[in-house]
């Protein structure tokens, strides 16, 4: 059986419009339409093809259709319809530049992110097959590497929207943390060094905006102390 | 780029967090103190102006409020240039601002040990 719902949607298409403004739609789903995104597609497919927003493995794996859903940052295709006040209020997640409707100018998020080097470092000669790692070792990495990058938490994170450009956010110190505790890598300390400063970790003011908001549920207030606690133990 | 980043903050990010850490817990430290001294010490006061001043004429009593009062103030100074970083972006507000709470809390600390030792 098929039912209607109501949408109240942000939209901005800064070569025609002055400034941005929400438009109601209603559309209809079916039985097999559960999810958010799937509503979404029907909009665009049925009402208004104009209707701008990111999108791609529909599963929650690829992070492109993070939004503000009635006030919560979340991911479009993992939030249940039926789960959701009507009418459902979607707006880009704050914080970040619009380019168009639903869709946000990540740069600087990604910015963030490159800066924290993102990758192994061993300047050790290559070991003729893989570096290895022991299973007690890998499982530190638990619950930080499965971060998708989908930018939920750091845009809804108040030290990252006063200061994106010197605050790292929750999800580029979640991954900086994924490469401290990582037994193989060998840059440790210059990776603390550079956290050390009043502004690319120490704005982080424990607020946990950041655990709320995961769609994958992980724990970047978590990692964030880890990384403190390092430093403590550096100090010692 | 990091070493202009840290000749420009005021403070070094894992210092000025322990510190903050650190003066918390001496802040609770001392007011129990205090509390138990007024409870059952033997500075122990009364009632009224005159039990309050032979209270803060013990000289242990003297000492722990000074802690307190030193406590409070570098707390206060980390807590408060936290917010000022937060959300002043101008550089010549945000000076001007830091200048002011130095004034104010040097000013509460001289004043805190004026009244503490001199009365």
């Amino acid at each position: 059986m098929s039912k209607k719902i109501k949408f109240s949607i942000y939209r901005y298409n800064p070569e025609k419009d002055a400034k941005p403004y929400f438009q109601d739609y209603e559309v209809e789903v079916g039985d097999h339409d559960k999810k958010l995104l799937n509503a979404l597609v029907k909009i665009k497919d049925e009402l208004d093809d104009s209707l701008s927003f990111r999108r791609s493995c529909r599963e929650g794996v690829c992070g492109s259709d993070a939004m503000n859903i009635n006030g919560r940052n979340g991911l479009a295709c993992l939030t249940d319809l039926a789960d959701l006040k009507q009418p459902i209020v979607l707006a880009p997640i704050p914080g970040l530049p619009v380019i168009r409707d639903l869709i946000v100018d990540m740069t600087q998020f990604f910015h963030q992110y490159h800066s924290i080097k993102p990758y192994v470092i061993d300047d050790r000669p290559m070991p003729e097959r893989e570096r290895l790692q022991s299973p007690e070792d890998r499982k530190e990495l638990d619950g930080v590497i499965e971060c998708i990058l989908c930018a939920c938490c750091s845009t809804s994170c108040p030290s990252f929207w006063w200061n994106p450009d010197k605050f790292l956010g929750p999800a580029a110190l979640l991954h900086a943390y994924r490469f401290i505790a990582d037994t193989r890598d060998q840059a440790t300390n210059d990776r603390l060094n550079d956290l050390n400063d009043p502004y690319r970790l120490f704005r982080c003011h424990t607020i946990m905006n950041c655990v709320d908001v995961c769609p994958k549920h992980l724990n970047p207030t978590r990692a964030i102390s880890r990384i403190k606690e390092t430093m403590l133990a550096r100090m010692a | 780029m990091v070493k202009l980043r840290k000749s420009l903050s005021a403070g070094h990010g894992v210092n000025a967090w322990l510190q903050q850490r650190i003066t918390a817990v001496v802040m609770l430290l001392a007011a129990l103190v205090l509390i138990a001294f007024i409870g059952f010490g033997s500075c122990a006061a009364v009632d009224g102006f005159s039990a309050w001043k032979s209270f803060f004429d013990c000289t242990l009593v003297k000492i722990v409020s000074q802690i307190l009062v030193i406590a409070v103030v570098i707390h206060a100074w980390i807590g408060m240039r936290d917010i000022v970083m937060d959300y002043i972006k101008s550089y010549s507000a945000r000076v001007t601002l830091y200048m002011l709470i130095i004034l104010w809390l040097l000013g509460s600390l001289i004043y805190s040990a004026a009244v503490l030792w001199t009365a």
